[in-house]
């Protein structure tokens, strides 16, 4: 027969100050790992969901990002030309020729700068990205000096907010609008008028193609007709794996630091768990030898230690879980070093996260509970008896 | 010197008093005492108006069934509880009345503790224990050596000094505890149930030695007892019931 | 004295418990210096920087060129010494994974940087080598390149296989000179992009001024930005400590949160340090008893506490400060190229102590509290 649960639990109400303590530092622990995850998966969340199935950037080879990519208007006239691109409305291909900039801007409050993509766009970009959508005032005119801001940056940069004037380029340059790319790489740029931009930082190529496919599974044909191509010097990728990409550095960084911090951080937790382990033992021994005496077998001892164990590493990661989602309200802007670019993202609570937590916090629990469990099921009754 | 009449001059604590006076004043002298206990709204007596007189050189014991208050009254004589009312006067001195700071400092040239649990520090040697009382004084370390082997050599413990609590019996480590309780040469030797977690044998042995202190050294002892032998050794028996004294 | 040996004696009473305890402290002040240190390796690259030096670079941003006539003009501004430039070539040596930075420097750019010490026939070799290279000693330990090496780097912003010849390895004059960057001609780069694309010729990415006076900067680094402003390129001119910790607060918001995150782990063993304290000393009311019963104070009892709990803190805090050391090393050696400057300093010894002295005290705060306040009565009654 097992011992009851209620028992189990008893114990660590009855030592309150010592259950709080030991629940306590792990769910600092669990904390600490929980939103490291919930950061990573935050990063990512906002970089993959940027980009459509269907969707197909082209960069220059080698470049591994659009500020770094250059391509030439040549070049960009013979992707055009490919058959597997989408038409508009009007026939023409949905193929849209950005030149992408990075400028220094001072963030809002701290005036640190820090630097933001500046992205020119057609009409036929607008159309490639149906996740963004206008929250504020209206879209720029074709033409003129006018930019739109994602909401990131609206937010963050000053002098980026609707009806505010940005100087960059040797022109001003005003946000005549506000816009919402749902949660995605998006947000953290503003927008402007391609044939603007290219005049202003007087570029004579873009930055990167982004057309359509009719057919989804054309790309690796597309693909392979792009980069065999001898009169191009260019790559191609689909757009959500493109952003993914970018985002491996950082999010494998915070993973990895994350995960250490938390693994050294757990062996500090898992020996408060130890020492209250061994204590609740050493304190119950009269009772150990009354439950033997009484018939619960060694199994039913180390198991009700091992549970008293596993219940307070429980505790531990349901407090560290709900400290760690009141996260989920703050958002995160940090330059991403690979794409030199700033980027906001949030923290993402994912049911894998919670599951990794608990998992965590109980492995936490057993590793600490199981040498105390182990002694209190090998005493010998007798001696448990004599000692109480 | 032989070691009692070593003690028996002593050191710091008081001197014993004089032939003359200690026959007419008690050494300790109880009026009134009261100790209750305020439990949410219902007051529990423990004591109720005790007096009693002790003497110099008297040898005590207090008796009664368990909740009658004799562990009480020890304490509060002993200095170690306050009383709710009433006065506790040990060698002209009215210790209920004295502010918890100079009742510790009373105590330890006032009082010697005798446990049934003996009560010895477990990372201390016999030696170490015996000596502790002492560290309260200014006595230098050989001064303090000189007493420590003295006491130890009263109780016939010399060649256990260097032992720690969980090497010795229990007589043992009562004989230390009792070496303890003179080293300062206190006013007063109170003992809560001496021989109550000893073997008939041993039990005597102790009683033997606390006999002797009474005898040859003019220690005034009191005791709480349950154990009727250990009664018999006494000048005197006081009886408890309810917190009230009875005849 | 007597007070030491009780302290010391209680303290290993329970020699598995203090045990588990010291090596909790050990792993949290570990763990707490080596997080210091790495935010301390962030800014390094900073604090080692001049402040007597001055970096020009496009106003719009970094990623924009210079054209390279401007160096006649920045040399003509009153207050400057020395004009070089450099330009970063980030290219990939082998793999991603080895990155370190790559520069292609002016013939002026050794000048303006006296702390690079290079042997007189190596800095001769390398003047003239057009393909020729030198790398700093840590970054040559790393790759185990000897002079005279064939170094290949790939391509990313300047695409194609480039091969250099190492021809000398630079020492840095004092410990924060950095020794992780390689170095070649701007002229090769150049004449081998204008080649292939004619447009991008005669661009750089910065240049690098020294003053004659180092009280100027501020002046001089407005007057190069004056000549500048209204034309094709306006520029941005700042001290390269400046410059430096621009990067740095771009990475801001990560070193908030590594640098409270090292306050969590102190906390945590805290939590741990004041439970096994807490436990301790509800163990041993008997014993606080008796000592009060025997004529010792309250706080004495209190200081019984306070002193066995400072004293496992500090000898945990003293065992991890010897372990930050060895760590540190380690660590160094395989992120050495990335985030150079990875030494713990000592300052962060003694916030370390510090740290061991805090949770020492915290954690028998509460404890000691209660015991000097325990009734004797009460107290005694918890022996048998």
């Amino acid at each position: 027969m097992a011992i009851p649960v209620g028992y189990i639990a008893r114990n660590l109400v009855a030592r309150r100050l010592t259950t709080t303590l030991t629940a306590g530092g792990m769910a600092l622990v669990v904390y600490v790992f929980a939103t490291v995850l919930m950061l990573s998966a935050g990063l990512e969340k906002t970089l993959v969901a940027t980009g459509q199935d269907d969707n197909v950037v082209v960069i220059r080879r080698s470049s591994q990002t659009e500020v770094q990519s250059g391509i030439a208007r040549a070049q960009a006239e013979v992707v055009e030309t490919l058959p597997q691109i989408a038409l508009t409305s009007d026939g023409r291909p949905l193929i849209s020729k950005e030149p992408v900039v990075l400028i220094n801007l001072p963030k809002r409050g701290s005036g640190k700068p820090a630097n933001v993509v500046i992205r020119g766009v057609t009409a036929n970009g607008l159309t490639l990205r149906p996740q963004v959508k206008l929250v504020a005032g209206r879209m720029f005119q074709p033409g003129t000096a006018e930019i739109i801001a994602g909401h990131s940056v609206a937010d963050g940069f000053q002098g980026a907010g609707l009806g505010e004037t940005l100087r960059f380029a040797s022109r001003d340059w005003k946000i005549v609008g506000v816009f919402d790319a749902g949660h995605t790489a998006f947000d953290s740029e503003i927008w402007g008028d391609a044939e603007q931009m290219l005049q202003a930082f007087r570029r004579t190529g873009f930055s990167s193609l982004l057309f359509r496919l009719n057919d989804p599974d054309d790309f690796d044909a597309v693909k392979s007709d792009i980069e065999n191509d001898p009169r191009l010097t260019l790559e191609a990728k689909r757009e959500k794996r493109f952003y993914a990409e970018q985002s491996e550095a950082l999010s494998k960084f915070i993973r990895y630091l994350g995960t250490s911090i938390s693994i050294i951080f757990s062996i500090g937790a898992v020996i408060g768990a130890a020492i209250t382990m061994y204590a609740s033992v050493a304190s119950r021994t009269g009772e150990i030898g009354t439950l033997r005496a009484l018939g619960f077998s060694r199994a039913a001892i180390l198991t009700a230690f091992l549970g008293e164990a596993l219940l307070l590493g429980l505790l531990g990661g349901v407090a560290g879980l709900v400290a760690a989602s009141a996260m989920q309200a703050l958002s995160i802007s940090t330059t991403n070093f690979q794409t030199f670019a700033e980027i906001a993202f949030s923290f993402t609570l994912t049911p894998g996260i919670v599951i990794a937590s608990l998992i965590f916090a109980l492995a936490m629990g057993f590793i600490g509970g199981f040498l105390p469990a182990a002694r209190a099921a090998k005493m010998k009754i007798v001696d448990a008896l004599r000692a109480a | 010197m032989s070691p009692e009449a070593a003690l028996a001059h002593g050191a710091e604590g008081g001197a014993l008093p004089d032939d003359a006076d200690s026959a007419k004043t008690p050494l300790v002298s109880i009026r009134n005492l009261s100790k209750y206990y305020v439990r949410g709204d219902q007051v529990i007596p423990v004591l109720v108006d005790i007096d009693l007189d002790v003497g110099a050189g008297e040898y005590i014991a207090l008796m009664g069934p368990s909740g009658s208050g004799k562990s009480t009254l020890l304490n509060l004589v002993a200095g170690i509880d306050k009383p709710s009312s009433g006065e506790i006067r040990v060698a002209g001195v009215d210790i209920a009345r004295l502010s918890d700071a100079d009742l510790a400092l009373w105590r330890a040239s006032h009082v010697g503790f005798i446990f049934q649990f003996y009560n010895l520090m477990p990372v201390l040697t016999a030696y170490g224990n015996v000596e502790l009382p002492l560290l309260l004084t200014t006595l230098s370390r050989a001064e303090r050596r000189a007493r420590v082997d003295m006491a130890l050599a009263l109780v016939g413990l010399s060649d256990r000094a260097d032992h720690k609590p969980n090497e010795l019996s229990g007589g043992q480590q009562q004989r230390v505890a009792i070496a303890r309780a003179l080293i300062a040469d206190p006013t007063l030797i109170v003992a809560d149930e001496p021989t109550g977690d000893l073997d008939r044998t041993t039990a005597e042995e102790i009683l033997g030695l606390l006999e002797r202190l009474n005898d040859d050294l003019g220690k005034t002892i009191i005791m709480v007892t349950h154990d009727p032998k250990a009664a018999e050794k006494a000048h005197r028996l006081v009886h408890l019931e309810k917190g009230v004294l009875v005849e | 004295m007597f007070v030491s040996l009780l302290v010391l004696r209680n303290a290993f009473r329970h020699k598995l418990r203090t045990t588990l305890t010291i090596v909790g402290i050990v792993v949290a002040v570990a763990a707490f210096g080596m997080l210091r240190t790495l935010i301390d390796a962030w800014y390094a690259g900073a604090n080692a920087s001049s402040s007597a030096r001055l970096v020009t670079r496009s106003s719009v941003s970094l990623v924009f060129s210079l054209p390279l006539s401007y160096a006649q003009k920045i040399r003509q501004v009153e207050g400057v010494e020395g004009v070089g430039w450099a330009n970063w070539f980030g290219g990939v040596y082998v793999n991603e994974r080895n990155f370190f930075a790559q520069f292609a420097i002016s013939q002026s750019y050794l000048d303006l940087y006296p702390e690079f010490v290079l042997p007189d026939a190596q800095r001769r070799a390398f003047m003239a080598d057009r393909q020729g290279a030198i790398a700093g000693r840590k970054l040559a330990d790393k790759f185990g390149w000897k002079v005279g090496d064939q170094i290949p780097l790939r391509g990313t912003i300047y695409p194609g296989t480039w091969t250099f010849n190492l021809r000398g390895i630079y020492d840095g004059s004092d410990e924060g000179t950095d020794t992780s960057t390689f170095f070649f001609h701007f002229d090769y780069l150049n004449e081998t992009i204008k080649r292939q694309y004619p447009g991008r010729g005669d661009q750089t990415g910065v240049f690098i001024e020294s003053l004659r006076n180092a009280d100027d900067a501020a002046g001089v680094s407005a007057a190069i930005d004056t000549t500048f402003k209204n034309s094709l390129a306006e520029t941005l001119t700042e001290t390269e400590k400046a410059f430096q910790l621009g990067f740095v607060s771009m990475s801001e918001a990560i070193l908030l949160a590594i640098q409270a995150v090292s306050y969590v782990v102190i906390v945590i063993i805290m939590a741990v340090m004041a439970n096994t304290m807490a436990m301790t000393a509800r163990e041993r009311y008997g014993e606080y008893a008796t000592f009060k019963a025997l004529g010792f104070s309250n706080g004495f009892v209190a200081m019984l506490i306070f002193a066995e709990s400072l004293g496992i803190a500090l000898l945990g805090g003293a065992l991890g400060v010897l372990a930050t050391f060895p760590l540190a090393e380690t660590f160094a050696q395989t992120i050495g190229s990335i985030l150079t400057g990875f030494k713990v300093s000592g300052e962060t010894v003694v916030t370390q102590m510090l740290a061991a002295l805090t949770i020492g005290i915290v954690a028998a705060a509460v404890p000691a509290w209660r015991a000097a306040r325990v009734r004797i009565v009460d107290g005694l009654r918890a022996i048998g």
